[in-house]
């Protein structure tokens, strides 16, 4: 009997036990499935994010690795190498901890402490939420390592000193996630949150002092450093200001490249196929909204006309051009220079041509090139160069006439602004 | 009377419509009309003469096209206009420009004419028809064709291009400065080893040749030579 009672309370602890581990084991593969489900839901919202801070467009050299660096940014400061940020534990990231990322894009500081140059624009990366950083953080770590060391980065002197890099930071700097603006709407926020923290407009679409510092944040236009292109005021009705223009149409340019009256070429032709293009509906819409809010801000625009008067003889030497333009330019942009709406641009009334500054217009003539590639727009008509063809005072003509053709009215272009258009990357 | 008046009504129509539609800009949904950027220096289906410099690029197979097309987007083949041109462009949009390129028929030119001592086109003949063992310099032809018009799908025909863009061509492969970041490059290796003399006569004398015959398949490639044009029959494979 008593063998039978031990026999019983043994079955009864085995089963006991059985279930008990067998319940446990339930419980830990439910929480383990589950973290991995958060896992992937992260990791998948850090691809997204990464797109939209468009990590890969200066982490990837040309033609090379994704995310593996070696792309060479050449500025007034000296050239940057950009870094591998793929897992790889020697030459990339693969060491770094969340914390490491946070002090990266946050702080501007590197995981050995150095700080870094706001080539990097952690200066508009700041504002990015701690949320959003551990996803992108999370999508980093999931890519495939690559195992790739990079030249270091060739700064000019004074430039290369931490201690003026530190006066800079204090002067310039200020750290802070986005902070929301209660009297907008939350899609105003999102759109802010968007355009002035991980989509880094301000990295280009402003004057940058003689210290390489954004004036402010208000996205008035100014040049590249370094690639010799001038990104339009988004705050004046004269350049590419957006207050006037429906919010599909802003949504339209952000996901596709082209609208029926505007399309993007150069660095924000890249910006669209790398970055713009993958933003969801949602945030397409916010953004627009935002870029569509930025106030009017002509005061510190200005034409630029350099003449007062289109007397006779101005109109004879713009004839001039009047004639190129008919030989080269004419078939594809009309007589009228209305062009062919969402295929070749209209000249007339095209705030690109009459703007104050004829860089960009100048650069198109010379070096030509297709808007992106886009899911929206996959076949893409494409300018020709003709840099190769007309000589720098020909090409002047065709600007200043286009530029005071059909009811536009801007300054008059010379040989010599030709000459100064040339080179530059993109 | 009414009919005179609506006959006059729709005369006014026809002459407003005419007034406004002669400013249009009628665009064809063609790749022709997309690759105008191309054809400014390439020459169109309307051109058929040869420009001193720009390549032909009609009946050129499509592999060879499109990895050039991506090599200098991409950096690889180093030339500024065509790297700017391309840049925001995608793989699957510039193999469609070469298959439209590849598909292209086009009369050839007529043959450059020059003149060429015995020895120097005896000199050329060696180089193209026979290489030199010795110096392990294959022949032209026996990478780029029997016929020289190339092999498919991605290694290039030699004839129908100008003598100043084969001289260009060789003496930027020469330089190393063609090509970079795939290495080693086999044309780097040949090329090197040529003189400035070498050069000139190979040149010349494809130049004075008339285009005859089609492109060979593959098989006709030898294995050591497959073997050491690896990359270029790689990226084909990698575009299947």
């Amino acid at each position: 009997m008593k063998r039978f009672v031990t026999f019983c309370t043994c079955s009864y602890l085995i089963i006991a036990v059985f279930w008990g581990s067998l319940a446990f084991a339930t419980t830990d593969m439910v929480a383990e499935a589950s973290k991995r489900s958060t896992n992937t839901q992260q990791v998948e919202l850090g691809a997204y994010l990464a797109r939209i801070g468009n990590c890969m467009g200066c982490h990837t050299a040309k033609g090379g690795q994704p995310f593996a660096g070696g792309r060479r940014l050449a500025t007034s400061f000296g050239v940057f190498v950009t870094s591998n940020i793929t897992p790889d534990k020697n030459t990339g990231i693969g060491l770094w901890s969340e914390e490491d990322f946070w002090q990266t894009l946050h702080h501007g500081k590197s995981r050995d402490g150095r700080l870094l140059y706001p080539v990097f624009p952690y200066t508009e990366y700041t504002k990015v939420t701690r949320q959003d950083a551990n996803a992108i953080f999370a999508y980093l770590q999931s890519l495939p390592p690559i195992s790739q060391s990079n030249p270091a980065s060739d700064i000019a002197f004074p430039y290369n000193s931490q201690i003026l890099l530190a006066l800079w930071r204090t002067l310039f700097f200020k750290e802070g996630v986005y902070e929301p603006d209660f009297s907008k709407s939350e899609t105003w926020n999102r759109g802010a949150y968007l355009a002035q923290g991980l989509g880094h407009c301000n990295a280009c679409h402003t004057t940058r002092n003689v210290l390489g510092a954004s004036q402010d944040d208000t996205l008035t236009g100014g040049e590249i450093g370094g690639m010799n292109w001038y990104a339009p005021s988004l705050s004046s009705r004269l350049e590419a200001g957006l207050s006037d223009w429906p919010i599909d149409e802003i949504v339209a340019l952000l996901k596709t490249g082209v609208t029926e009256r505007s399309m993007t070429l150069g660095p924000m032709g890249a910006v669209v196929r790398q970055s713009l293009q993958y933003l969801s509906e949602k945030d397409a819409h916010a953004m627009a909204i935002y870029l569509k809010s930025l106030s009017d801000n002509d005061s510190k625009i200005s034409s630029g006309v350099n003449f007062s008067v289109m007397t006779g003889s101005l109109r004879r030497y713009l004839d001039f051009g009047g004639q190129l333009y008919e030989k080269h330019c004419q078939t594809c942009h009309g007589t009228d220079g209305k062009g062919a709406p969402g295929i070749y641009p209209a000249l007339a009334g095209n705030r690109s041509v009459t703007m104050k500054s004829p860089l960009n217009t100048i650069r198109t003539v010379l070096h030509g090139g297709y808007p992106p590639t886009t899911q929206g727009n996959p076949k893409p008509y494409g300018m020709p160069p003709f840099q190769q063809i007309l000589r720098n005072e020909e090409v002047a003509l065709i600007v200043s006439y286009i530029r005071n053709t059909w009811g536009n009215r801007a300054s008059l272009v010379t040989a010599v602004d030709v000459e100064r258009s040339q080179g530059g990357t993109h | 009377m009414f009919r005179v008046f609506v006959f006059f009504l729709c005369f006014i129509a026809c002459v407003a419509n005419v007034n406004g539609g002669t400013t249009a800009v009628i665009v064809p949904d063609t790749m022709a009309e997309r690759v105008r950027a191309c054809t400014i220096c390439h020459t169109g289906e309307d051109k058929i003469e040869r420009d001193a410099y720009y390549p032909r690029l009609a009946g050129k197979s499509q592999g060879y096209l499109f990895n050039q097309l991506r090599h200098f987007r991409d950096g690889r083949r180093i030339y500024p206009p065509m790297a700017i041109l391309l840049e925001n462009m995608s793989d699957e949009y510039l193999q469609e420009f070469a298959q439209y390129f590849s598909l292209l028929q086009l009369p050839y030119p007529k043959p450059e004419q020059f003149s060429m001592q015995a020895e120097e086109i005896a000199l050329a003949e060696r180089l193209i028809y026979s290489g030199i063992p010795e110096k392990d310099i294959p022949s032209c032809s026996a990478c780029h064709g029997d016929n020289l018009m190339g092999i498919e799908p991605a290694i290039p025909g030699l004839l129908g291009l100008s003598r100043a863009y084969i001289t260009a061509q060789l003496n930027g492969w020469r330089g190393g400065s063609l090509m970079r970041s795939r290495t080693p490059e086999c044309m780097y290796e040949v090329a090197k080893q040529l003189s400035d003399d070498d050069v000139n006569a190979i040149a010349k004398l494809l130049a004075r040749q008339p285009v005859e015959g089609k492109s060979r398949p593959l098989s006709e490639l030898s294995p050591e030579l497959r073997k050491r044009c690896g990359h270029q029959i790689l990226l084909s494979e990698e575009m299947k």
